[in-house]
């Protein structure tokens, strides 16, 4: 999974029927000691992530893994919200 | 398959509930000589590794497949702790 932080929202009215009813959050990928990368992913949310949280997002096939994003059209989606990070020095 | 090495975890409350009780270490993945390789990343981890510890992880769907509900968003897992390589060197 990728590490980021959500930094915005996409609204889109006409779009694939499937994609009725989920939310696109703009997530920016982050290095590990949370520097903002100039890499962004539109990313449905599957956790009730808010913009300014950092989250895990899931791309490939493996984001269709879940109950909101079954048979959908969707590579990306947020199914974690980080509350700590450790890492080792 | 990848190698890589624990450099940290992850700790995330609110998440995909078959993510339940599964640690989330950081990777910073690593070539056949231990020597870091492209971006850390973040996996499930199913068979206990440590940080410090050189292990093989997978990526894509397949990630979520040793995991005890597969049918879960997770799309990188630690599947191997090393104990040794051996490189024929060409």
């Amino acid at each position: 999974m990728v590490l980021g932080k959500v930094v915005g929202t996409v609204w889109a009215t006409r779009k694939d029927e499937n994609l009725t009813g989920l939310k696109f959050l703009i997530v920016q990928h982050a290095d590990m000691d949370y520097t903002l990368k100039d890499q962004y992913v539109v990313a449905v949310d599957s956790v009730g992530a808010g913009v300014g949280e950092v989250v895990l997002v899931a791309t490939g096939s493996s984001a269709r893994q879940t109950d909101v994003t079954k048979n959908k059209p969707v590579d990306a989606v947020i199914m974690a919200i980080v509350d700590k990070l450790d890492l080792a020095n | 398959m990848f190698f890589g090495k624990v450099i940290g975890t992850i700790w995330a409350t609110r998440k995909i509930p078959a993510l339940n009780n599964l640690k989330l270490q950081i990777i910073q993945p690593v070539d056949s000589r231990r020597l870091p390789n492209g971006a850390p990343i973040i996996a499930v981890d199913t068979v206990g590794a440590g940080v410090g510890e050189t292990i093989c992880y997978i990526t894509s769907r397949e990630a979520s497949i040793p995991l005890p509900e597969p049918f879960a968003p997770v799309d990188a897992a630690i599947v191997g702790i090393i104990d040794r390589i051996d490189l024929e060197n060409f």
